[in-house]
């Protein structure tokens, strides 16, 4: 093949791709009556109306604590979830990690746990989990913790495979035994990264949490959903104002922790 | 009875047969460099012979134990009297240099003291002693990930050496390294073979530095060996042998 050739068949595979994407979002925009053009002009008024209706005013002020004490359940949830899930994410990481499996059936066994956790949206966790334990705060953990588990442990084996193999072969081939290869090579040459993933998902919970809660009826989330459900807008817009704030700081906390381990 | 014998050696991965039936023997106090082209079986000879990979059939005996038939506590004996040097240095980055010296003990230890890192007063002396002989005693206590590449490897060489093996096994050493950290590193090794009487058991992909410092050459062809013998034995036909032809006459020159 001509470089001529080559570089003129890429153009026409790109070409190709967007041409077939655009035809896509038109036919979708058919047939779910999508208008591209009425959406465009509707975003100054939602704007408009957003800012008649989302400023908080004095009563939603006056619900700050009320409002700071369910964040402060939903971030402390978010916390303790991300850390259990990471804590046992990290055995089942072990196990169904290349470098460090014990048995091919296990890791076989330990990735495919691991992906159906995983697989499965959190929201679908919440309302499985109902039925189970009806809405309790348990419930809202429990969908996190699920959720958290699954992500980890396959971000833990891909850490433990990147972060350690190299080292491992090392240890074993001056014959070091499995316990001591695990604490000597994979959880320092592992760790900072993992603790990295766990941030990443406590970050990823407190946005979550919301949606859990006012599925489950409990936390932010729930106390989001009666605002709304009773047209108290402004106290709603309260929470999310809170809600972007504390991402931001949680953001920013971790960014910080992450600089110091990795 | 040879320090370390090979017989009859012979690796498949799945459909891919990667040594046929090798079979030669290394005495102590020895330093033999095996060479071939890549693909041609190197790597793997090395792992069957420590087991990190297992060989599919044939026997290697090393320091009178039969290393294809050793398993749990009786294979981690048998690995720490055989140290291994790789070209990817395969440090622990984030720990400091004495960390990953002492981690050429472990194979001596107890699973809790191993956990624990508890080492005895004697081996972090012998560590220091080691890391000195090796030139690395601005560094004992510095991260790995801060040094450069002949000093990882040199950590490397540390690290096998706390072993006190009887032969050390280097999977090309020095294919990561400019000339000059090359020279020190394989330097170091004779070094250890003629001081320290260790023997050195080397895969290299450069031929004349395994003419210098070798007293034996094994050459490889797609997982048979094809040459077993002096460096000066190494003529023309020998080297296209192992390279074909065409590279032959490259290397020659
Ligand atoms: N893990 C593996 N799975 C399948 N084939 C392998 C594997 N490792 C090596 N091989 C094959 O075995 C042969 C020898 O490889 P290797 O021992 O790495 O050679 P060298 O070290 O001389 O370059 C090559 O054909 C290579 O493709
Ligand atoms: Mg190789």
């Amino acid at each position: 093949m001509t470089p001529d050739k080559y570089f003129r068949r890429q153009k026409f595979v790109l070409t190709a791709v967007l041409v077939g994407m655009v035809l896509i979002t038109l036919f979708a925009g058919d047939i779910t009556r999508f208008d591209t053009a009425d959406a465009f002009t509707a975003v100054p008024r939602v704007v408009r109306w957003s800012f008649r209706n989302f400023i908080p005013d004095e009563q939603a002020v006056s619900r700050l604590p009320r409002i700071l004490s369910r964040l402060l359940d939903t971030i402390y949830m978010s916390v303790m979830a991300s850390m259990i899930a990471a804590i046992l994410a990290f055995p089942m990481a072990l196990l169904g990690s290349r470098t460090t499996r014990v048995a091919g059936w296990l890791a076989g066994a330990a990735r495919g746990f691991a992906s159906v956790f995983r697989n499965i949206p959190i929201a679908a966790w919440a309302l499985i989990l109902i039925l189970a334990f009806g809405t309790s705060d348990f419930t809202g953990f429990l969908a996190l913790f699920f959720a958290t588990f699954g992500f980890l442990s396959r971000a833990f084996m891909e850490t433990i495979d990147e972060a350690s193999a190299s080292s491992v072969e090392a240890l074993r081939a001056a014959g070091a035994s499995y316990t001591q290869t695990v604490s000597q090579a994979v959880i320092p040459g592992s760790m900072p990264q993992m603790l990295s993933w766990m941030l990443y998902m406590i970050e990823t919970n407190i946005r979550s949490a919301t949606l859990v809660g006012i599925l489950t009826g409990t936390g932010i989330g729930f106390q989001f959903d009666i605002y709304m459900k009773s047209l108290q807008y402004r106290s709603a817009a309260m929470i999310a104002i809170c809600l972007i704030v504390t991402v931001l700081v949680i953001e920013t906390i971790s960014n910080a922790l992450r600089r110091v381990i990795l | 009875m040879s320090l370390l014998e090979v017989r009859n050696l012979t690796k498949d991965y799945g459909e891919v047969r990667a040594l046929t039936d090798v079979s030669f023997s290394v005495d102590a106090g020895e330093f033999v460099s095996v060479i071939g082209p890549s693909g041609s079986g190197k790597t793997t000879l090395i792992r069957c012979i420590n087991r990190l990979i297992d060989a599919t059939s044939g026997t290697v005996n090393y320091d009178d134990e039969d290393m294809l038939k050793l398993g749990g506590r009786d294979l981690r004996h048998a690995r720490a009297k055989l140290g291994m040097i790789f070209q990817h240095y395969n440090l622990v980055y984030r720990l400091s240099v004495i960390e990953n010296v002492l981690h050429g003990r472990l194979g001596y230890k107890s699973d809790i003291q191993g956990i624990l890192g508890l080492y005895s007063e004697e081996e972090k002396e012998k560590a220091l002693e080691t890391l000195d002989l090796l030139g690395l005693s601005e560094m004992v206590y510095r991260r790995c990930d801060q040094l450069s590449g002949g000093q990882k490897q040199r950590v490397g060489i540390a690290r096998a050496l706390i072993q006190d093996p009887k032969l050390i096994l280097c999977d090309e050493p020095i294919s990561s390294l400019d000339p000059s950290s090359s020279k020190i590193i394989m330097d170091y090794l004779k070094k250890i073979q003629t001081e320290l009487g260790i023997t050195i058991f080397v895969n290299l992909h450069q031929v004349d530095v395994a003419k210098r410092y070798s007293e034996r050459i094994l050459g490889f062809n797609s997982g048979r060996l094809v040459y077993d013998g002096p460096p000066d034995g190494l003529d023309r036909v020998q080297i296209e042998e192992i390279y074909g032809t065409e590279a032959g006459e490259l290397i020659i020159e």
